[in-house]
């Protein structure tokens, strides 16, 4: 399985997702953690070697790359590429690599944008609906439940439906909204992935921390193949790296990526062929 | 030729009265008060250094290379008594951070910064391009940043105009921390009248690098290319640092002083340098912040003995028609000096081009020791770059003691009755609810404190813990700084702020490894400013000395006053700590019900400068704890060994609010109540509660442990008392035979968490609550 990182000039969790999907759920130090220099690209003893849930590979795309390399998963990170400006998402969405992107989306390859990749996707057209600023207008940085709302999803498939799981979120602009029709669409295509509840799996609106439609915290595209998420799921990567610890660890983040990297359809090419 | 002292320049123009210089130099609307630009000695001393008349280009760069923001002119002589060294310590002082050795072949750089005046007048940029000078500091050293944390202080927010500046001042932060991708993990916010017109904005970074990756602020290697890169310059921040150096009375018209950032140019900026470091092209590396282009080639030049000749026509530019002396002094962000070695521009452009960075090579390094400044062909200038740095002048100023002070001190507690024995739970409710003491949420929401995935701790309760991926240890950091103290006893308030903040450190299992400061104070030239100046920096020097942390960097912000009043002298530390095993960390929380809870340490009624004082009687006088240092330092070393061997459940350094605080926030962190019952002995029920005794820690240990902690406790001669369990869902203290508060957590932590938060939800204000003093039957 190889997963590849778009990094946009902005980008800031570029490296937090090469990490997880390296030294958490990878073979764990395959090339080492660098300080002060750019991601790394991947280990060349990896090579493209037979698909292997255990050992996936990472690569960092350059936004200013016109062709993808040999990659199964596309991961859209946080951030705010171009500085957030115009609107969050907006001129990335045309940077020189994205038409590779859509191509990949197009060709059935899996596309997960998490924050500001999720905002990059709704401005490129691979996701329906917008993110508007937060309801109270202010940056939130905290971490919420999300209910599992489709767990046949390859995003999810390690969770049940209705499952409620802890993941942070950050973000200014995060307030899903789509016009009453795609709501429609999205709910009868199961394209909903996760939904704001609380400790129990309600859905209130105190536990709507930003404002968003039906509580939208993750939707996909039609077919199942694109993913866009406000929640950071390399955040719960790993137990060390909980900011509300000692209270609070969960490692449902890890489970996400498992759930990509177990399921067979998630290989660019099986799906190809299928 | 090595340094010569008469470089010989071409005067192009008449020389100016100092008195003139302003208006002659600058834009006429960015001035301030001409008069403290340069005084008349200082001219002379400028006319003996040279051995000529400055032109009035160089008039420009020695008004802001001698700023007091520049060259610490009236704080320096104190500074000297800082201890420095250290077994760990790489550089110390004198470097743009200060770089301690953290193991396995890495150092950490860091250092904190204020950012006051311009966050006055205008509070998000102030406070953004406060954050954002501070990140660079700490990347110009090759150290990419892994953490932020801030010391904010404001005046009441009681008063909308100082909600407003919290407002932007916390949006400022956010908007720049998070965009450029460093976590804001921690800090020290606290409120009182004397920041009304002065508030203080204090900014804290910490980067990691490899050893062999720090980069030095010198220029060296003569011919070597002087490269300029980062945002274009523009008239932005023109006499930011002469405006920091003044008070705030003119500070509508000092707008234009301040400087606008551009978090995004910055995240840029700080891959591409990293990057271009790793290309092994870089010689040395200076970011352009107060005095900008002036003060990087001087003190490029100065460190490396060298000189720099640079082109301003080559200068990227925002804007036409720039003076000579506006290109010199502006403070526009996001720009660096870089120093490459000859032959390998090619490899520099190459990062620049990638990162869509506007760059220029403006320069050259020279043997003359000079700064050079040629426009084109024409030379305007040229000075030793010495004699504009570490030749700048330096003051003994007057000290004296404040009239009000023996007044202030001589305040006794005798004076305040009693407290009836019904009113501790309301006493420490309203504690909880205050904002110097209430729940922080609202302002640590808006920062991201989770990206780069190190954050083991966050904000919330005092220390934050950071690992370092890769390797098994974790570093703790902390702000400290109590302003009360420091307005009755400088000394002790810079000694508790030392201890306090190591205390905090060693709690969880750190060892403090290195310290930074930041001293605001008032206006330098009134003795009574530079008493306490004084005497704050000789108590922070004997705590360092006696817990042998070395000051590896620092700041300095005076004229913090607006209309002749200075502000309380605030002097804020930032501490670091290092974890070696994190199996010996240890938070602040309780961690099973039934564990006993012990006080190590005394309790004496030291209630001077207390909150309790403060919130329930509105008083700030009386003598604040005074520290006993081979007390603390004793304290520390059982509480690190205690940890070592497992004994400790939880610990928490007791600080603002005393024992009665402490528990609480135990309660609510853990959701977990307890149960006291203190021996009031010789001291009345109110000070066994809220009392701010120093060198004391709350600690809560398993049953099974109490008996080897207890023995290491005596064999060390510490003071501890047994005071309860943990458990249930309420915390209840009695003292004697009285039960003085009895609390559900629910109740606490409602008052903790809108405390701070009510004033910018738009709810309603509850009116402050009236002083409820009874008779002790």
């Amino acid at each position: 399985m190889r997963f590849g990182i778009i990094v946009f000039p902005g980008s800031n969790c570029d490296r937090d997702c090469q990490y997880v999907i390296e030294q958490v759920i990878g073979c764990g130090g395959l090339s080492g953690f660098t300080f002060g220099e750019p991601p790394m690209p991947p280990h060349p003893a990896l090579g493209r070697a037979e698909p292997d849930p255990r050992a996936p590979a990472v690569m960092p795309i350059w936004h200013k790359e016109e062709k993808l390399p040999d990659v199964d998963i596309l991961i859209l990170p946080g951030g705010f590429s171009y500085g957030d400006y115009l609107r969050t998402g907006a001129i990335a969405a045309y940077s020189p690599i994205m038409k590779a992107v859509i191509e990949h989306a197009r060709a059935g390859g899996v596309v997960l944008g998490i924050c500001n990749g999720f905002q990059i996707l709704t401005e490129s057209g691979l996701l329906p609906g917008a993110l508007l600023r937060n309801k109270r207008l202010k940056f939130i940085c905290k971490s919420v439940w999300v209910r599992v709302e489709n767990s046949k999803s390859i995003l999810t498939s390690n969770f049940t439906n209705g499952e409620v799981i802890s993941m942070p979120i950050a973000h200014a602009e995060g307030n899903y909204y789509i016009e009453p029709a795609g709501l429609q669409n999205l709910i009868e295509n199961n394209q909903i992935i996760f939904r704001y509840c609380n400790l129990h799996g309600t859905l209130t609106e105190s536990a709507n921390p930003n404002g968003s439609l039906d509580n939208i915290a993750g939707i996909c595209n039609k077919a199942g193949n694109v993913f866009g998420m406000m929640p950071h799921p390399e955040r719960t990567g790993d137990v060390w790296a909980q900011p509300a610890a000692p209270l609070q660890h969960t490692v449902d983040g890890i489970r996400m990526f498992l759930s990509l990297l177990q399921n067979p359809s998630s290989f660019r090419f099986s799906l190809e062929t299928a | 030729m090595g340094h010569t002292k008469n470089c010989d320049v071409s005067d192009k123009g008449s020389t100016p009265h100092p008195q003139q210089v302003a208006g002659a130099t600058c834009h006429a609307k960015v001035v301030p008060p001409s008069s403290r630009l340069l005084s008349d000695d200082e001219y002379k001393k400028i006319l003996d250094l040279l051995g000529r008349e400055p032109n009035s280009v160089e008039l420009a760069m020695f008004s802001v290379m001698w700023s007091e923001h520049c060259s610490y002119k009236s704080s320096r002589v104190h500074l000297k008594r800082f201890p420095t060294v250290g077994e760990r310590v790489i550089f110390g002082p004198g470097e743009n951070a200060g770089v301690v050795d953290i193991g396995n072949g890495l150092v950490a750089a860091f250092k904190i910064e204020s950012h006051n005046h311009p966050s006055f007048i205008e509070p998000y940029q102030g406070a953004a391009t406060g954050v954002g000078g501070i990140i660079r500091d700490i990347f110009t050293m090759g150290a990419r940043p892994i953490a932020l944390l801030n010391a904010l202080r404001f005046g009441p927010l009681q008063n909308p105009k100082n909600r407003y500046l919290m407002e932007q001042v916390v949006a400022g932060i956010a908007g720049y921390g998070n965009c450029v991708g460093v976590p804001t993990v921690g800090g020290d916010i606290s409120f009182n009248e004397t920041y009304t017109k002065n508030p203080l904005v204090n900014a804290f970074c910490l980067g990691i690098a490899r050893r062999e990756d720090i980069v030095k602020g010198a220029a060296s290697g003569i011919g070597n290319p002087v490269i300029y890169v980062g945002s274009k310059t523009g008239r932005d921040g023109i006499h930011g640092a002469t405006m920091a150096s003044t008070g705030l009375e003119h500070s509508k018209e000092s707008r234009p002083a301040v400087q606008v950032g551009d978090p995004f140019t910055e995240k840029l900026l700080l891959e591409a340098c990293l990057e271009l470091i790793g290309t092994g092209c870089v010689v040395g590396m200076q970011d352009m912040g107060a005095a900008g282009l002036t003060c990087a080639t001087s003190e490029m030049a100065d460190r490396g003995a060298v000189g720099i000749k640079i082109d301003l026509a080559k200068v990227p530019l925002r804007e036409s028609g720039m003076t000579p002396e506006e290109i010199l002094i502006s403070e526009s962000q996001e720009r660096m000096l870089i120093v490459v070695k000859k032959g390998m521009e090619k490899e520099a452009e190459a990062v620049f081009l990638k990162w869509d960075l506007d760059f220029s090579i403006i320069g050259t390094v020279t043997d003359d020791g000079c700064v050079t400044v040629t426009n084109g062909d024409i030379e305007v200038a040229r000075v030793p770059a010495d004699v504009l740095t570490s030749k700048a002048p330096v003051y003994e100023r007057p000290l004296a003691a404040p009239q009000f002070q023996e007044i202030l001190t001589s305040f006794s507690y005798d004076s305040i009755p009693l407290p009836s024995s019904g009113s501790y739970s309301a006493s420490l409710l309203t504690l909880l609810s205050s904002p110097n003491l209430a729940s922080k949420e609202w302002v640590y929401q808006q920062f991201d404190y989770m990206v780069q995935t190190n954050t083991v701790v966050g904000p919330g309760i005092g220390v934050a813990i950071l690992r370092i991926k890769e390797f098994d240890t974790l570093l703790a950091f902390t702000l400290e700084g109590n302003s009360a103290y420091s307005l009755l006893n400088p000394y002790y308030s810079g000694a508790n702020a030392v201890a306090g903040a190591a205390l905090r450190l060693i709690c969880t299992g750190a060892k403090p490894i290195g310290m930074t400061n930041c001293l605001n104070f008032g206006n330098p030239e009134r003795p009574e400013t530079m008493w306490a100046l004084a005497l704050s920096i000789e108590g922070m020097s004997d705590a360092c000395k006696a817990f042998a942390i070395p000051v590896v960097s620092g700041n300095v912000s005076l004229y913090n006053e607006t209309a002749g009043f200075d502000i309380y002298p605030t002097p804020i530390v930032g501490m670091v700590g290092l974890i070696e095993s994190p199996t010996h960390s240890l938070a602040p929380v309780f961690k099973s019900e039934g564990e006993i809870i012990i006080l190590i340490g005394e309790t004496l009624e030291e209630m001077g400068g207390s909150v309790y004082l403060k919130e329930i009687y509105s008083q700030e006088r009386g003598s604040p704890p005074l520290l006993r240092l081979d007390r603390e330092k004793a304290l520390q070393q059982v509480i690190l060994r205690a940890i070592e061997l497992g004994l400790l459940s939880s610990a928490r350094a007791l600080s603002p609010g005393g024992i009665a605080i402490a528990l609480a926030k135990s309660c609510i962190h853990s959701k977990m109540g307890a149960e006291i019952n203190m021996d009031p002995r010789k001291i009345r029920p109110d000070a066994a509660l809220f009392s701010e005794s120093p060198s004391r820690v709350l600690v809560t240990v398993n049953e099974e442990k109490l008996y080897t902690l207890k023995a290491l406790l005596d064999a060390q001669d510490i003071i501890y008392s047994v005071l309860g369990k943990t458990g249930g869902v309420s915390l209840t203290i009695q003292v004697g035979d009285k039960m003085t508060v009895n609390l559900p957590i629910k109740e606490m932590e409602a008052a903790h968490q809108t405390g701070l938060s009510r004033y910018f939800l738009g709810e309603e204000l509850p009116p402050p609550a009236p002083p409820e003093i009874g008779g002790e039957s």
